[in-house]
C-alpha cells in the first residue's frame, strides 16, 4: 500500500468496498463488448483486482471510474485479440454477417432508395426515461451478430479509432467502415420496429 | 464532384461521418442530396442519437436505475 501522500494525490480513492460499486457499471460494459456472462465476470474481477493492487497508479487527475474503465478496457481488448487469433470468423458468423448483408440488402431498393425511408423520431431523448425503452434497447444490440457487434462497440463504446480497430482485428478500413454501416442501420431498423415506429 | 442521389450511398457516408472527417467535396455532395432527401436527413440524426444512446446505456449502471 503507497504511504500517505503529502499532495493528497491518493485521497480520491476509495477503499475496496468503494470499488466495488463500479462492478454494476464495469460489467455491463463488459458484456457489450464479450456478450458473454462468465468472461466479463472475469474481466472485471480482473480489473478491480488490478486497481487495488496498483492504487498508487492512480494520478487523482482523472475520476475513478475514467480510471477502472481504462484498466478493463486494456483487459477487455487483450482478450478480444487473443479471441480473434484463436478463433477467426468461424461458419455461423459467416452465415450472420450474410444475413446481416441481406438486411441491407432488403432496405434499399434496386436504384439505392430507401425502401420505407427512415421516419422521423421526434425528440428520441424522451425515451431515456423510460425503463421500457432500455429493455428494447438491449434486446436490439444482442441481435446484431457477434462480429459486427465486436467492431461496434469497439468504436462506440471503447471509443477506439478505425485504424486502431483495423489493427486489432486485423481487417482494412473499408470493412470496418461497412461493418459499422450495417450495425447502425440493423440497430436503427431495430430501434424503429420496436420503439419508435410503434406510436405510428 | 459527384451528385449524390443515391440513398444507400448517402448512408455509408453519414455513417462513415460518426468515424473520420469527411472530405470538403464529399461534405458538399452529402449536405446538397440531404436538402432534398427527409429519408437520410431523419437517418443522419438517429446516427447521431444511437450514438447518445450507447453512452447512456453505460451511464444507467451507475445510478442503478
Amino acid at each position: 500500500m503507497a504511504a500517505p501522500n503529502p499532495n493528497n494525490d491518493h485521497a480520491a480513492i476509495p477503499g475496496d468496498t468503494g470499488l466495488e460499486q463500479f462492478r454494476s457499471y464495469l460489467l455491463r460494459y463488459a458484456l457489450l463488448q464479450l456478450r458473454d456472462q462468465t468472461a466479463a465476470e472475469d474481466v472485471v474481477q480482473e480489473t478491480l483486482l488490478a486497481a487495488i493492487e496498483g492504487r498508487a497508479g492512480f494520478s487523482g487527475k482523472s475520476s475513478v471510474r475514467t480510471w477502472l474503465t481504462g484498466i478493463l478496457k486494456h483487459k477487455i481488448v487483450d482478450r478480444v485479440r487473443r479471441a480473434a487469433r484463436e478463433q477467426p470468423l468461424a461458419g455461423n458468423d459467416a452465415e450472420a454477417e450474410r444475413s446481416d448483408a441481406e438486411l441491407v440488402d432488403a432496405l434499399f431498393a434496386g436504384n439505392g432508395h430507401w425502401n420505407q425511408p427512415p421516419a422521423s423520431w421526434g425528440n428520441p431523448e424522451l425515451s431515456f426515461e423510460n425503463k421500457k425503452f432500455w429493455e428494447a434497447f438491449e434486446a436490439c444490440a444482442r441481435l446484431m451478430p457477434a462480429k459486427t457487434a465486436r467492431v461496434f462497440v469497439l468504436r462506440e463504446v471503447m471509443e477506439l479509432t478505425t485504424e486502431e480497430i483495423c489493427k486489432e482485428l486485423d481487417i482494412t478500413s473499408t470493412h470496418c467502415w461497412v461493418m459499422l454501416h450495417r450495425a447502425r442501420l440493423s440497430l436503427r431498423e431495430c430501434l424503429d420496429l420496436q420503439w419508435f415506429g410503434k406510436s405510428r | 464532384m459527384k451528385i449524390l442521389t443515391n440513398c444507400k450511398e448517402v448512408s455509408e457516408l453519414l455513417s462513415q461521418a460518426q468515424d473520420r472527417p469527411l472530405g470538403l467535396g464529399e461534405k458538399f455532395g452529402l449536405n446538397l442530396h440531404l436538402m432534398m432527401c427527409n429519408g437520410c436527413r431523419n437517418f443522419g440524426k438517429q446516427l447521431d442519437f444511437i450514438r447518445a444512446a450507447m453512452k447512456r446505456y453505460l451511464e444507467r449502471g451507475v445510478s442503478g436505475r
